[in-house]
């Protein structure tokens, strides 16, 4: 097709001179039986979008979507961990060879090439087959890629205990815990040093919230006792009675929230 | 009636020819999932222009809530999920249609790649398709940032550390995104919000409108 500055116009410069256009081959000239477009194709698109967004509404109910606590940047035991489909770039960063003194690498020219590749790929390939068994080069590399990313996305997503991140991260409004600070437990709470890591609220502080804990009265005796994760052992400091009040305060005030 | 200002409009604005080359053409048996159930391959793309509808609708719904400030944006979306009615619909379409999107691109870009369907004529098509992809990408990182949660936070800090890694244009970068060489806070908060809502869509916008008017031109492509 001419193009550019020589093309000639018939005075109208919406009409070439040249009339000799790139002209896609006439979908009737492909085997079988053509459909028109309008209306019935577009019925029957119509008809797999509302089965597809009955499905998607479905999900969207089953599952709300999630929302952690309000973003606090003095937790520093918090994992960050990005969106699930970029965890395979953020997993390919964790290793030695694309991490670290080989971060370039990782995070520039191994992404860099498989996306280049990917944007120029016409240009790489410019056969004229189209099986994929005919390129063999081109599928093979493209397999090897859709491999890798699952396997990275396996191996960043496998070693999370997802259940429990987002146990320890629900999303409570600032200031809105209001504990009974006149109970006979938040006395031995805040007596003991229970208060120090975990607020005066129970909101946590340096150790977790006690708010949204499942546990158990005996469970909590326990962990004031003995310890739990990075809680040492021996923080409780008083009689049985008291250790019973404070088990059942924050029972008590899980139940209420 | 209809026909009446059908004809009223075509008459002044000739619409006619518009309307043939957007909707009068002929579907090929080859890509017709009546015909042939594989062909079922061929909804991927149209799919994804389905999610991407109702992502920019929950989008614009989303943000008659929002508050786009550190202080307000968890509290906004907190209000949004547990006391505006259908709040949680909407906000949860626009996050899992979030990743249904990336799904349904990942499926396409699959379907073009092994069928061979980006060779001549439809390269540029192509370079334009997979633009599309990674400014679907960059919407996914900017949106992650804007209910200011913890899992927000602390991804973003990751990725503005990884942008600040890259040689030579890396802190620049990482200040044109967050706002400051330093500080992850507000003015990260305001300029990831303008990117996802303003920036990313209208180049988005640009994209598809190129996408499909190549579709059109070119028409799809032919049977293995």
């Amino acid at each position: 097709m001419k193009k550019g500055k020589g093309m000639q116009f018939v005075g109208d410069s919406r009409i070439t001179a040249d009339k000799k256009k790139f002209i896609p081959k006439d979908y009737s000239e492909y085997p079988g039986k053509t459909e028109a477009f309008w209306p019935n194709f577009l019925l029957k698109e119509w008809l797999v979008g509302a089965v597809f967004l009955v499905g998607f509404l479905c999900l969207t109910i089953a599952h709300p979507a999630p929302l952690e606590g309000p973003a606090d940047p003095t937790d520093a035991a918090y994992l960050p961990l990005p969106d699930w489909y970029f965890l395979f770039l953020y997993q390919l960063l964790k290793y030695q060879f694309a991490g670290g003194d080989f971060f370039v690498l990782g995070a520039i020219v191994i992404p860099g090439l498989a996306f280049g590749g990917l944007f120029l790929a016409p240009f790489l390939d410019k056969g004229s087959n189209r099986r994929p068994v005919k390129r063999p080069i081109t599928t093979s590399l493209m397999i090897l890629g859709v491999i890798s990313v699952f396997w990275l996305t396996y191996e960043a997503a496998a070693h999370v205990d997802w259940e429990a991140k987002a146990a320890a991260n629900k999303p409570i409004p600032p200031g809105s815990i209001q504990v009974d600070t006149e109970s006979d437990g938040y006395a031995v709470y805040e007596a003991n040093s229970c208060i120090q890591c975990h607020g005066g609220n129970l909101e946590g502080a340096s150790g977790p919230s006690l708010i949204g804990i499942d546990y158990s009265v005996d469970e909590i005796k326990d962990i004031a006792v003995n310890g739990i994760g990075d809680m040492p052992a021996g923080q409780f400091d008083g009689t049985e009675e008291e250790l019973q009040q404070l088990a059942e305060f924050i029972v008590a005030e899980n139940e209420d929230h | 009636m209809m026909q009446k200002i059908y004809d009223w409009i075509d008459e002044r604005v000739d619409i006619t020819p518009l309307w043939r080359d957007i909707a009068d053409h002929e579907v090929p048996e080859h890509v017709n999932p009546a015909h042939h159930f594989s062909a079922f391959v061929y909804c991927f793309g149209g799919l994804t222009f389905f999610v991407t509808v109702i992502q920019v609708l929950s989008g614009m719904f989303l943000t008659m809530y929002y508050v786009p400030d550190i202080e307000n944006a968890w509290r906004s979306v907190y209000y949004l999920q547990t006391e505006v009615a259908h709040g949680q619909i909407v906000r949860g379409m626009h996050h899992w249609g979030a990743s249904v999107v990336i799904v349904m691109l990942f499926l396409h870009t699959l379907r073009v790649f092994f069928q061979g369907a980006y060779k001549k004529p439809r390269e540029l098509n192509w370079m334009v398709g997979v633009l599309i992809f990674f400014v679907m990408l960059g919407l996914g990182l900017t949106g992650y940032l804007l209910p200011w949660d913890n899992k927000a936070y602390f991804a973003t800090l990751v990725t503005l550390e990884i942008a600040e890694g890259v040689p030579f244009i890396g802190e620049a970068t990482k200040t044109l995104l967050a706002g400051d060489p330093e500080i992850v806070g507000a003015q990260t908060l305001t300029r990831f919000f303008a990117i996802h809502v303003f920036f990313l869509p209208a180049a988005l916008f640009g994209l598809m409108a190129a996408h499909f008017i190549m579709i059109r031109k070119q028409g799809i492509s032919g049977p293995l």
